[in-house]
């Protein structure tokens, strides 16, 4: 499998639910068109609310991976 | 074929979402932070949102007593009165307002306040914070309201 270039990481560990969703909605809005943004949450809300948005706003969810029982949510910026 | 369907996916989020409308009528901070989860929730997935403030949630939004201490909705007990406000001082849930203001940073969020409980506490909206956009009759809030209505 090809590595990731990750463009961007946010460490939101430790945020309250809906903080790290949040901050990745405004990195993703900061962003040009095909960055990819890493989103590290330790949030349980994070686990269904992140996908959700990626898929109503239409981004690509590139990986969801766990480290050190937190969660890292990559996604690319798609439009 | 192929092009149109790609197209269609492509629409912008904010299209044709049902607009999620808010009565807050309780001036408790878990009530207002329950509240403003739901807008800032609903505006983040493209929903408008349309808030409206009666009675208690109104005086919470007088200029200079948002971020003082509005208490416990009365199911909450001593006890959970107790570890809400533990929650809230050591950074675990954030401040009903500072939702309020993301989700009007994302999304399309109207405060208002209800014209009635503006005259039943004699307040101008100079007297509010400024995140409430103005004073609606409940009628102009029905106007907007054409999508489910949630009374907090």
């Amino acid at each position: 499998m090809e590595a990731i270039q990750i463009d961007r990481s946010i460490d939101a560990r430790g945020m309250p639910c809906p903080g790290p969703l949040m901050s990745l909605i405004g990195a993703i809005r900061e962003a040009e068109v095909g960055t990819v943004i890493s989103v590290l949450s330790s949030d349980e809300g994070s686990k269904t609310d992140i996908p959700a948005w990626v898929t109503k706003a239409r981004h690509e969810m590139v990986a969801v991976e766990p480290v050190d029982g937190a969660e890292s949510f990559i996604v690319r910026k798609v439009h | 074929m192929v092009m149109q369907q790609t197209e269609t996916q492509q629409a912008p989020v904010t299209t044709e979402e049902p607009t999620l409308s808010i009565v807050l009528f309780s001036g408790t901070d878990d009530k207002l932070t329950a509240a403003a989860v739901m807008a800032v929730g609903a505006a983040a997935m493209g929903r408008p949102v349309n808030v409206f403030l009666q009675y208690w949630a109104l005086e919470a939004f007088v200029a200079d007593v948002v971020k003082t201490d509005h208490g416990t909705a009365p199911e909450a007990g001593n006890e959970g009165s107790r570890r809400f406000r533990e929650a809230a001082s050591s950074g675990k849930t954030q401040h009903w307002s500072e939702l309020l203001a993301q989700a009007k940073d994302v999304g399309d969020v109207a405060i208002h306040a209800c014209a009635l409980s503006m005259d039943t506490f004699g307040l101008r909206q100079e007297d509010l914070d400024p995140m409430v956009d103005g004073v609606q009759g409940v009628a102009a809030f029905m106007l907007d309201a054409t999508g489910p209505i949630v009374f907090i």
